[in-house]
């Protein structure tokens, strides 16, 4: 339990930093930057900072689940189920979130906010996996059994939700972009003022999720503690 | 004795206590008919082949999720102690894949007949459907498997075994129903080729999970 606290990099301050700032950069000029003129996309192109984004620090929470999953097995220490278990939440906020701005999105572009996209699918389908979950974990009372079972389910969901997110949209037909034919990003994002704003974007929000997920644990330490005494 | 032979043995057995208590396999055949009678009677009017084979592999899901569900649950503690003290998880896990796969194919081969019976139509490539019947088994019958070993240990509530397996199944049965849908339209094999082996590498992908994982969802 304690090994959290001996974590340096998650007690350290330096990228707490970077992510406010990187945050209020993206905010500034997420807003009031340069974009490229586009047809259809017009200013919502903006959205890019704020929906692609989310996706990455869903992935990558969704990831230090798994991670820490696979490592409660091998060690069956608490402390990295709890961390599990609190990234796991944090994920269900940022997809909650991605959606949201997601389907806002989609309903200036494409006309309507679902549309049978294998992104939406594979991201509804995300969501109801990581419910089931925690419908799991609220079914096993005894602590030790629940993390245990509750890990394995983590690892199995993953490698599906992985396939079915990363592979399968490869083989449809997609209104995304890069996929089906549709243009990438990349083509017209290379304008270099989009660039500038989204890789910080995408490190501001993705420790963003981090930071709050390490501050969730704390808040459950010290839960814990003063229950103990 | 080997690690293979003790599988087989198991798989044995298991066939064995289905075939001696008929009445779980016929209670599953019924469930199956009542399930495909409830489409014929509400979609006689107006089926097509999409509709076809959506209805198919839905009426295959909840058939299998319905033959699935007891595989853990059957057993009695004193069994459970049993097979604990002679074989490994791994074993286990092996055995009641393999008897769950034949339950299934099984099954689905039997619905696919008497689906075919009601609502006749021409498949162009059976030999493709065939296949993609044979694969959507093995997937099934894997994922869903190692879900009711999850369940087993969660007080085993029979709700849980859907809320937690058909999350998991959303790949599987977005391909499988792609390809079913190619081979009844029938596209050459070079087209349904790159389908069958993603299917393929999924239910290698699962089996290798479940293998690897339900070690630890036993021991406890």
């Amino acid at each position: 339990m304690d090994s959290f606290y001996k974590n340096k990099i998650a007690r350290a301050w330096w990228w707490k930093i970077i992510a406010i700032v990187c945050l209020v950069y993206t905010c500034y000029y997420g807003f009031i930057g340069e974009v490229p003129a586009m047809v259809v996309l017009h200013e919502t192109i903006r959205n890019l900072y704020f929906h692609v984004t989310m996706w990455m620090a869903m992935m990558l929470l969704m990831l230090i689940n798994a991670i820490y999953s696979i490592k409660y097995l091998s060690s069956l220490n608490r402390y990295h189920d709890i961390v599990a278990e609190e990234s796991g939440k944090m994920a269900m906020v940022f997809a909650a979130a991605g959606l949201i701005t997601g389907m806002v999105w989609a309903n200036y572009t494409w006309g309507a906010p679902w549309t049978n996209d294998p992104q939406l699918n594979g991201t509804a389908a995300t969501i109801l996996m990581y419910a089931a979950y925690f419908i799991l974990r609220n079914a096993i009372p005894d602590e030790n059994k629940k993390a245990k079972i509750a890990s394995v389910y983590a690892i199995f969901a993953f490698v599906m939700m992985f396939v079915f997110i990363m592979v399968i949209p490869k083989m449809y037909n997609s209104l995304h972009p890069g996929k089906g034919g549709n243009p990438g990003f990349n083509k017209y994002d290379l304008d270099s003022n989009m660039r500038m704003v989204f890789y910080p974007a995408v490190i501001g929000w993705c420790l963003l999720g981090t930071w709050l997920m390490s501050l969730k644990v704390r808040i459950r330490r010290i839960k814990e503690v003063t229950e103990e005494n | 004795m080997s690690f293979s032979r003790k599988v087989a043995q198991l798989v044995l057995l298991e066939v064995r206590l289905e075939w001696k208590n008929k009445q779980s396999i016929t209670a599953l055949l019924i469930y199956s008919l009542a399930s495909i009678f409830v489409t014929y009677l509400a979609f006689q009017q107006t089926i097509d082949l999409t509709t076809w084979n959506s209805l198919f592999w839905l009426i295959m899901l909840f058939a299998s999720t319905n033959a699935i569900a007891k595989s853990f649950l059957q057993d009695s503690k004193g069994l459970q102690l049993y097979y604990y003290s002679m074989l490994s998880p791994k074993q286990l896990i092996l055995a009641k894949i393999i008897y769950n796969l034949i339950l299934l194919s099984g099954l689905s081969l039997v619905n696919f007949f008497i689906f075919q019976l009601i609502f006749p139509i021409s498949i162009d490539q059976t030999a493709q459907y065939l296949l993609s019947i044979l694969l959507g088994s093995i997937g099934l019958s894997t994922v869903l498997t190692m879900v009711a070993g999850i369940v087993s240990k969660a007080n085993n509530n029979a709700a849980l075994l859907a809320i937690l397996g058909f999350p998991l199944l959303f790949p599987l049965l977005s391909i499988i129903i792609q390809c079913s849908m190619n081979a009844i339209n029938g596209f050459d094999w070079m087209v349904n080729q790159q389908l069958f082996i993603v299917l393929i590498s999924l239910n290698l992908i699962t089996v290798l999970l479940s293998y690897l994982l339900f070690p630890y969802l036993w021991r406890e």
